[in-house]
């Protein structure tokens, strides 16, 4: 009894200590750094950072296809459901893979096969891994497409990938990969190549459809103004680490490290809310092959100090309810609070 | 320098689009726009992939050549230039491309790349000119000994900076700005945004700023014109569009951009698009935003809406301000609290 407790509490996955590296030029790249983070039943967690921080590589070494773009996974464990993915067989993983974890990616022209019906794709899946008939997939297929809001499911089922547009693709996506009620959905960029309206009908379905089926989704983007839409919890990256994780009203209210705070300043958003002039991070994000030392954002940051900043590689610590890489986090507490929406209301 | 007016009236770009191995349509990307920039003044044209705004700043480089309609830049009709005319004009009106990747020649290092405009429109020293190229380095925050560098030696943000010095080295009356800060990195999608305002208060030159996110183009831009489906829909000085829009596109357009604040995010009322964009090959009758519209009416099928004068000095394509509800020039947000009261 006592096991069957643990396994319903415990969450839908933890990421442990992930390091993956790339072979280059410059020698083995380290482009993620023991990273950690859990995604518990039922809720969202948002993996946040520009291009580079190594968002997308951990979404690939969570779903074990790191080898399949040329990297090595150097370290750590990825935990579903209690499980190590990383010492499963392939065969074990491609069972989990479109059945238990369901994938989105950033890109909905190139994510769908143009040569098969639309249908066919989505029954296909259902079919390698559901004991179902040809007519039973295909009318769960029908009914996904339904569910994601494509009018006449049953006529455009029979349609080819090129007839529909970019937002209906994507949400041709969301049907594909909940076909099977997935318990964990990883979800890269799914809204980044989307027009804003319709940025903002995929988000309110990937909401109601998470609400319904009670899943954990693992949404990956650079996009903060997203992330107030749908996380419950954020994990900021910067340069391969995780710089920051917080719940997402702590992260907005109150951030705990410099970068989450530059980036909540430098949206749009905020400076025309607030009424003051946007602000912008001075420099280039860090490169794989020259990180800075001490803190890898140091020679961006405007608290930056000689010293503690610039000399040691900066640990994880608890501030509030969450974690920050930052040395100064607790005395810098009050000033990172000021910044995005939050900051400019209370001053 | 004293700069000229950008002029454009009832502009329209028709493209003739294949439908069958003998059957051509005509597809009206841009539809009867007319717009003015001021000198040293910036229009923002916002709206959705499809919408016709990059079309439009196309036709007015004449890289696409107009259907009908006037360009008016100062005396000069530019739909009415040749060839030979409108390179010598194309000195006066730059442009930036969205992508930093692909619009710079890979082959050519940054002072080449630089010189090449003024190779072209001015005959200088090479001393001078070198020293040209140098200052407009300086002036977009590169340093000029990156001037013998290779553009794959740069990041998206600063290859958008060298796009922008070619864009200036110049001195135009005019950029058109087609998305360019949509490519980038947000951190560095602000550093451009306030480098392109330093760069309009140091030498006066004018924008027409194209872009996708309507809370960018508020930033960017003193007055703002929305497009959907080719036609403009609602214009007026930026800080109304944003904050009272009365025309239901630019309402949807608003609130499907997200609010930093999650609390506020999830409780704010918001219009949600249905449908999908209709094809523009086959627009709708009457008000071409009617069929995804939540308060369309029945006289939106039947008659195109007139151009509605909205009291800040606005211009609003909607029945909503003549027919029905009578906004008269109010946002059209107040009608979603009038619709929950029902």
């Amino acid at each position: 009894m006592n096991d069957s407790n643990e396994t319903v509490t415990a969450p839908m996955l933890s990421v442990k200590s992930l390091s993956v590296a790339f072979k280059s030029s410059h020698g083995l790249l380290t482009v993620v750094n023991d990273v950690s983070f859990d995604v518990p039943r039922n809720s969202v967690m948002a993996l946040v950072g520009e291009s580079g921080s190594g968002k997308s590589v951990t979404a690939l070494g969570v779903a074990g296809l790191v080898p399949y773009v040329g990297g090595v996974v150097t370290g750590g464990e990825v935990l579903f459901d209690g499980s190590d993915l990383l010492k499963m067989r392939a065969s074990e993983v491609n069972a989990i893979r479109g059945r238990d974890i369901g994938f989105i990616f950033q890109d909905p022209m190139s994510s769908l096969n143009p040569a098969f019906k639309v249908g066919e794709q989505i029954a296909e899946v259902v079919r390698r891994h559901r004991k179902v008939t040809r007519k039973q997939a295909w009318a769960r297929a029908v009914e996904m497409l339904d569910r994601v809001g494509i009018a006449s499911a049953a006529t455009r089922a029979n349609e080819y990938p090129h007839l529909f547009s970019g937002g209906m693709r994507q949400r041709v996506m969301i049907a594909l990969a909940l076909a099977c009620d997935p318990a964990l959905l990883i979800a890269d960029e799914p809204t980044t190549a989307l027009d804003v309206t319709v940025q903002a009908r995929v988000l309110e379905i990937l909401k109601d459809l998470q609400s319904i089926n009670g899943m954990s989704v693992l949404f990956i983007t650079h996009d903060l103004g997203v992330v107030a839409d749908i996380a419950d919890d954020v994990t900021v990256l910067y340069a391969a680490e995780v710089v920051e994780q917080a719940s997402v009203r702590e992260l907005f209210a109150s951030p705990s490290h410099p970068y989450s705070a530059a980036l909540l300043d430098t949206m749009p958003q905020v400076a025309l809310a607030t009424g003051k002039p946007v602000a912008s991070i001075p420099g280039i994000v860090a490169q794989a092959h020259a990180w800075p030392d001490g803190c890898r954002f140091n020679p961006r940051c405007a608290h930056s100090v000689d010293g503690p900043c610039t000399t040691d590689a900066i640990e994880l610590q608890s501030v509030g309810t969450g974690l920050s890489r930052c040395v100064r986090a607790h005395e810098l507490r009050e000033q990172l609070s000021k910044s995005g929406l939050q900051g400019g209301k209370s001053s | 320098m004293t700069g000229r007016t950008l002029t454009v009236s009832d502009l329209s770009v028709t493209f003739k689009v294949p439908t069958g191995p003998f059957t051509r349509k005509p597809l009206h990307a841009v539809d009867r726009v007319s717009f003015e920039i001021a000198p040293g003044e910036t229009l923002g044209l916002v709206g959705e992939s499809g919408s016709g705004k990059s079309t439009a700043g196309q036709a007015i480089l004449q890289l696409n050549k107009p259907s009908s309609g006037k360009i008016q830049f100062g005396d000069d009709d530019l739909a009415q230039l040749s060839k030979r005319q409108m390179r010598a004009m194309r000195r006066n009106i730059q442009v930036v491309f969205q992508d930093p990747y692909s619009s710079l020649n890979p082959s050519m290092r940054i002072l080449q790349l630089l010189e090449e405009p003024l190779k072209l429109h001015e005959s200088l020293d090479a001393d001078v000119r070198r020293e040209r190229v140098f200052e407009t380095l300086e002036m977009v925050g590169l340093r000029r000994s990156l001037a013998e560098r290779y553009p794959h030696e740069f990041s998206g943000g600063q290859r958008q900076r060298i796009a922008i010095a070619r864009a200036i080295i110049s001195n135009p009356e005019l950029v058109i700005c087609d998305e360019p800060v949509s490519a980038l990195d947000v951190s560095t999608q602000s550093q451009i945004i306030n480098l392109m305002r330093d760069i309009q208060d140091k030498i006066g030159t004018s924008y027409l700023f194209i872009g996708h996110d309507l809370a960018v183009v508020r930033l960017m831009s003193t007055r703002t014109a929305v497009m959907y489906l080719g036609q403009i829909v609602e214009t007026g000085p930026s800080a109304e569009v944003y904050e009272r829009p009365t025309h239901p596109y630019t309402a949807a357009l608003n609130s499907a951009i997200p609010v930093p604040d999650p609390e506020l995010q999830r409780s704010r009322q918001r219009i949600v698009l249905s449908g999908d964009q209709p094809s523009p090959l086959d627009p709708p009758s009457g008000c071409r935003f009617r069929t995804r519209c939540p308060f369309a009416m029945e006289i939106c099928a039947e008659v195109e809406p007139p151009d509605f004068p909205i009291p800040g000095g606005g211009v609003s394509r909607c029945h909503l301000h003549v027919e029905g509800p009578k906004l008269g020039g109010e946002s059209v947000m107040q009608l979603i609290g009038k619709q929950d009261a029902l």
